[in-house]
Order: structure tokens, then C-alpha cells, then sequence
């Protein structure tokens, strides 16, 4: 295992990849981004064999790798709470149940909300709020429970955080099952509305059975979302994620507002959660509360870290490993939390820094040990 | 707002309140211990807890025990599941320590990754009996709850006159067990030479160590006195409730969690007093509004106290808690 990883590093992927020329990583960017709009149909045979629906009782390629693409989006944005800002968030469920929960409960016609408004304001049956303003909704509600939530616990010890975040992870599940009136309770609902566009084939264009088209949907959105992740992470606000996370002390005697900058993290990975779950409720077309389990926090923490908190290539690897072995290997679906339990204690005691980790984040683990070492010498 | 059922029943509501806060209050010395002396949240704890409800049935299932047996046997099956639990509560604590975090702290890792491996830790716990135990020996390891034979059948031992509230024998042993081991612990710490070293590292430990108190040494006393505190909430916890479950841990630790914060975490005597509160405002809450709801109320308890008195009722630090 250490050779490996020994050769791995012999190769400097990253050094390589920074010292090309500007040309050649423009292009072998545009070849990655293409043959990743390309995979839902891709057939050449070796390659063919990570298709997940080789064998009958396999799951749809496409249906899988939009899955893949959401998880990635939620990973990103993860990955400036944890990564970044070193905030623990336990309950980014939470946010993603939020985003699905608000485009259905205000864009589906037989949500509650919807037909208290319709009986309100003398509407008609077929009303519903457009799916585009749907969206600012779903983020603005996900960003408010951010703010909501932070604001008490970002002042205190980040280990606090964890277990507040938790229980808001939970919390979300049960009131959206205990709601009745509101959610319809355990029913969920149905009807969730999809983007507008164009008729092919007597279907709308967003529907359920051509599942690729909403993995090109999501991983534009994923691109876009990746790039304003790295301008943001090289932006003012990053360097001051990055001072926070190093020694809030010092930051904060260097004139960083560590509040308000942590608040900041909080608010725009729970945006991006409440995004991402807006993308996959829509897919789906039903949101029910058990699709809001607590694991799932887990898997997104297990994504970010085992990847590589800090490094956007990272935790995207992490959430393509998480999520993409499972359903490839679907006969051991029912060990994969015990895998990931597993996984995440061996990978933060032998390579606490991820699988490709930052630069700067594995230097940093680097000096602590050296540090650790120097003390254990000196005792 | 059903103020008249909290009201008519506040007696009955309150004796529920104490008995099921004293199992918080057991499970959350686990983690004001460990915090006191590490700065650490021991996420696994909450497993450590579980373990011992299963390690309960283990015993009844091996001796054979059942409803309806007679009184020595029922103090003989009740005393063995009793030190099994403890003794299984604390190993697992211990192995949490060895594996998650003892390599972590030779690295001096920040604090997030201990949370990690603790979660870690976590799952591949509740996985153990919730998949794999089921994949080698079948039920009843698995995803469902899991009946645990009443060795104990309930019994009204006396009703106080007047207000007409009667204490059954499960509620003494509950109350008074957990109030026993909680006196029994804080006397070790404040009285004992073992104790005193605790308190030292808790306060401060590199002088500590400077001192000739093993901190090491100290770190597994922690987590093994917080083990066998959980397994002794484990076996009160299955005279209450007749059940386990492969998760039965998460609930209880998110809440002795809880008070272990509301009472002032590293304060042992905090999570007494946070574990019985919980306990009660838990049962009003419920007769209040619905029972559904009971979950979402430690969880407001929490987010209260963190915002308007974020060191808990009485203060937080194992260090200065001295008699």
C-alpha cells in the first residue's frame, strides 16, 4: 500500500499538471469536461465496464451517475464548511432535505401550501409557483436555516457545532413527518416540478425515464458551482476560512472576524445543500421524509474527509468513490455503512489528510506531527 | 397546548421525568468525564451504551432467564447482567480510545479528525450489530428491535396518600441505582488518589504530568469509569423499556449529550442535575404537545442553553469540582 502511494507521489500529478502549458491544460480540461457529458452513453468495451447496468438487476447508468453529480455538488459545498472554514457540520442533511422539502412544497399542486394558497387567493386547481421561482426559494429558506442555526453555535467551540448540527439533521426529518398539515407527514408528496423545456417525443423534456439529460443538467450546474468554488477559495473570504481554520486566535488578532466569516461557510453550504437537494427532489418527483436520514449526513461527511477536505478534486473523488461503488457493487449494498465506518476510521488514522488531500492542508498535518514528535522527544 | 393533562398528572409526569433522566444522566458522566480530561466528544459513546443493552440480553438469553422467576434468581440474573454490562461497556470504551484516538493524539491531529474517527467508530458499531453479527448468527442481530425478556415484572410497591401517585419497584431501582452509582463516582474523583490525578490533568496537564500523574494512564480510567457508567444505565435502561435495537444508542447520546451540557460539561454533579431536568421537561413537553415531538425537545433544550448560558447550569470543569 505505502509503494503505491510512494509511486503516486513520484509521479507529482499536481506538479505536472501546474507546470503544463496553458494550452494543453485548456484542452485536456475541455476532453475531461466532454467526456464527462459523454459517459451516460458510454460503450467502448473495457471502459463499458463501469456501466453499473451490465447485469439485469443493476441500477440505470444515467439514473447513477446523476446521483454521482448531486453528490458532488453536495460535496462542494461541504467542502467550505469542512474543508475550508473547519466547521464540523453533522447535519448538512438538513439543507438538502430543506431544498427538496421547499421546490415541492410551494411548485407541486398537491402540497398543502400550494392549496391553502390556491383557496386563499381564489386560484385555480392547475396553480402552482413556477418552477423558476421555485429555485430562489428553495435557496433562500436553505440560507436562512444557515443563519438560523449558526448564528447561536458559531461562537461557541466547534465541537458543539457537531452535535447541534446533528440534532437539526434530525430534527428537519421529524417535523417534516409530524407535520401533517403541511408536509402531508410520512405520504410525502408527489408531483414535484421539473424545469421547463421542450417536448420530445410526447414526454416533457425533464422526465422520468431519460435520466441523462438531468445528469447534464446537474453537472453544468456542477461546473459552474466547482469554478466559484476556487474563485471563492483564492477570494478574500478564503484566505480568511484559511486563517480561521489554521488558529482562530491568531486570525482573529490579525483583524479577521472570525464570526462573521464562519458564518458566512455555514450560509453557503447550506445553500449549496438546499441546491442540491432542489436538483434530486425535482429528479425524483417525490419527496418523503425517510429519504432524510441521518446516515446520509454521514456519507457527506465520509465524502469530504475521506477524499480529501480542503481539495475540491478531493472530496469530488470522494463522493464519485461513496457514492459509485455501492451501486456498482449493489450485491454488498447492505454492508456499506459498515464499509464507510470502517473506511473513515483507517483513512483519518493512516492518511488524516484524505486520499488527495490540499497542499497546504497535508503540510499542515505534516508540521502537526512533527510538532507531536518534537514533544513526545522532549517528555 | 393540553396544559390540563401536564397539570391533573404532574406527579405521574414527574416521577417519569427523574426515572428516565437518571439514564441520561449515567450515560452523560461518559462524556463530561472524557471532555473534562481530553476536550474531546466522545461521539462513540452512545454506542458504548448500546453495547451494554445488548451485552444485558446476552446474559438473560445464556442463563436462561424469563418472566416469572423467583426472587434470588431474579437478583442473581440482574447482578451478572449488571457486571457483564459494565465490564463489555467499559472494554468497548477502552478499544474506542486504543483505536481512534490514541493514534490520533501521537500525531497531534486537530480536533476535528478525533470527531471523525469518533463517528467512525460510531457506525462501524451500530453496523456490527445491525449487519454484520446478523450475517454470521441471524436474528436477533439485524435492523429490528429487539425484545428483552422482563426479568423484573413491574409492581406497585407503595402509593403515596393524598395525591394518589403510585411508585412502582422499577422506578426505585432506576432512581436509586443511578443516584448511587453517580454519589460512588464522585466520591472516587474527589476523594481517591486515582481521583485526584483525574482532576489534575483535567486542569491542567502538561503541570500534570510534571507532577508524576501518567496522563495516558489517566485517559483510560476516563473512558473505562465512563463505560461502566453506561453499562449500568444500560441495564436500568431494559427494566424500563424490555428492548434494544442495533440503534438504540443514538437518541440516548444525542440527549445525554445534552445534559451533559445543560448541567455544565466536565461537571459530574452538572450532568446529574442536566440528566433529571432533561428527563422532566422531556415528559412535560410530551404531555404538553404530542409524543411525537419528544425528540425535537432536547434538541431546543440544547440550542437554549448553548445560546443564553453556554457553560451550563453549574459551570463547567472536572478540575475544580472538589467536594
Amino acid at each position: 500500500m505505502s509503494q503505491i502511494l510512494d509511486a503516486y507521489r513520484g509521479l507529482k500529478l499536481g506538479d505536472r499538471w501546474d507546470g503544463a502549458p496553458q494550452w494543453v491544460r485548456r484542452v485536456g480540461l475541455l476532453l475531461v469536461i466532454a467526456f464527462a457529458f459523454y459517459l451516460p452513453f458510454l460503450n467502448i468495451l473495457p471502459f463499458a465496464y463501469i456501466r453499473t447496468d451490465l447485469s439485469s438487476s443493476g441500477s440505470d447508468w444515467a439514473s447513477v451517475l446523476f446521483l454521482v453529480v448531486i453528490y458532488m455538488i453536495v460535496a462542494v459545498g461541504l467542502n467550505v464548511v469542512i474543508g475550508l472554514a473547519g466547521l464540523l457540520d453533522l447535519g448538512y442533511v438538513g439543507f438538502y432535505a430543506l431544498g427538496a422539502y421547499s421546490v415541492a412544497l410551494f411548485g407541486s399542486t398537491s402540497s398543502p401550501v400550494v392549496e391553502a394558497l390556491q383557496s386563499r387567493f381564489g386560484l385555480s386547481e392547475e396553480w402552482a409557483v413556477p418552477f423558476a421561482i421555485c429555485i430562489p426559494i428553495a435557496i433562500l429558506i436553505a440560507l436562512m436555516a444557515g443563519v438560523v442555526l449558526g448564528a447561536p453555535t458559531l461562537r461557541l467551540r466547534g465541537d458543539y457545532l457537531a452535535i447541534v448540527t446533528l440534532g437539526f439533521g434530525e430534527i428537519i426529518r421529524i417535523t417534516a413527518r409530524n407535520l401533517d398539515g403541511v408536509t402531508n407527514g410520512a405520504t410525502g408528496i408527489t408531483g414535484v416540478p421539473v424545469p421547463p423545456g421542450p417536448e420530445i417525443d410526447g414526454r416533457a423534456f425533464f422526465n422520468t425515464i431519460d435520466a441523462e439529460r438531468w445528469y447534464w443538467l446537474a453537472l453544468t450546474i456542477l461546473l459552474v458551482l466547482i469554478w466559484m468554488a476556487f474563485r471563492l477559495e483564492h477570494s478574500r473570504v478564503g484566505r480568511a476560512w484559511l486563517a480561521i481554520r489554521e488558529d482562530e486566535d491568531a486570525a482573529a488578532i490579525m483583524g479577521v472576524a472570525a464570526f462573521k466569516y464562519k458564518l458566512w461557510a455555514f450560509a453557503i453550504g447550506a445553500t449549496l445543500g438546499g441546491l442540491a437537494g432542489l436538483l434530486f427532489g425535482s429528479k425524483q418527483q417525490y419527496v418523503e421524509p425517510n429519504a432524510f436520514m441521518v446516515n446520509l449526513s454521514f456519507l457527506f461527511v465520509a465524502m469530504v474527509v475521506i477524499g480529501g477536505s480542503g481539495n475540491v478534486y478531493g472530496v469530488l473523488l470522494g463522493a464519485f468513490l461513496l457514492t459509485y461503488l455501492p451501486e456498482r457493487f449493489r450485491e454488498f449494498q447492505e454492508w456499506r455503512p459498515f464499509a464507510f465506518g470502517v473506511a473513515l476510521v483507517l483513512v483519518m488514522i493512516l492518511r488524516p489528510q484524505g486520499l488527495v488531500p490540499s497542499r497546504r492542508r497535508a503540510r499542515e498535518f505534516e508540521d502537526r506531527k512533527v510538532d507531536a514528535e518534537e514533544a513526545a522527544a522532549d517528555a | 397546548m393540553d396544559w390540563n393533562n401536564l397539570l391533573s398528572g404532574l406527579d405521574r409526569h414527574t416521577l417519569d421525568g427523574i426515572t428516565r433522566g437518571s439514564i441520561y444522566a449515567l450515560v452523560a458522566l461518559g462524556y463530561t468525564m472524557v471532555y473534562g480530561v481530553m476536550k474531546l466528544i466522545n461521539f462513540a459513546h452512545s454506542e458504548v451504551f448500546m453495547v451494554g443493552t445488548w451485552t444485558v440480553l446476552g446474559v438473560y438469553t445464556l442463563i436462561g432467564a424469563t418472566t416469572g422467576m423467583g426472587v434470588g434468581m431474579i437478583i442473581l440474573a440482574s447482578l451478572l447482567a449488571l457486571v457483564a454490562a459494565m465490564l463489555a461497556s467499559a472494554a468497548t470504551a477502552l478499544a474506542v480510545e486504543r483505536i481512534a484516538y490514541r493514534p490520533l493524539r501521537k500525531k497531534g491531529a486537530p480536533p476535528l479528525i478525533f470527531l471523525i474517527t469518533g463517528i467512525g467508530c460510531s457506525m462501524v458499531l451500530v453496523e456490527t450489530f445491525g449487519q454484520v453479527l446478523k450475517a454470521f448468527f441471524g436474528p436477533p442481530f439485524g435492523r429490528v428491535l429487539v425484545d428483552i425478556p422482563v426479568v423484573l415484572p413491574t409492581k406497585v410497591l407503595f402509593t403515596i396518600p393524598g395525591i394518589d401517585l403510585r411508585i412502582e419497584n422499577t422506578h426505585v431501582i432506576i432512581i436509586f441505582g443511578a443516584i448511587f452509582m453517580m454519589v460512588a463516582l464522585d466520591t472516587f474523583v474527589n476523594k481517591s488518589r486515582l481521583g485526584r490525578g483525574v482532576r489534575a490533568v483535567a486542569q491542567d496537564p502538561d503541570t500534570a504530568s510534571l507532577m508524576g500523574v501518567n496522563r495516558e494512564r489517566v485517559i483510560m480510567l476516563v473512558f473505562v469509569l465512563g463505560g461502566a457508567m453506561a453499562g449500568v444505565a444500560a441495564l436500568l435502561y431494559t427494566i424500563e423499556y424490555d428492548f434494544t435495537k442495533f440503534d438504540v444508542g443514538f437518541l440516548i447520546g444525542l440527549k445525554a449529550f445534552t445534559a451533559a451540557v445543560l448541567g455544565g460539561i466536565g461537571n459530574l454533579r452538572g450532568a446529574l442535575v442536566g440528566g433529571l431536568l432533561l428527563g422532566i421537561v422531556e415528559v412535560y413537553g410530551s404531555a404538553l404537545w404530542d409524543s411525537s415531538w419528544t425528540n425535537v425537545f432536547a434538541f431546543v433544550v440544547l440550542v437554549l442553553v448553548l445560546m443564553f448560558r453556554p457553560t451550563g447550569l453549574l459551570g463547567e470543569s472536572l478540575g475544580k469540582a472538589r467536594a
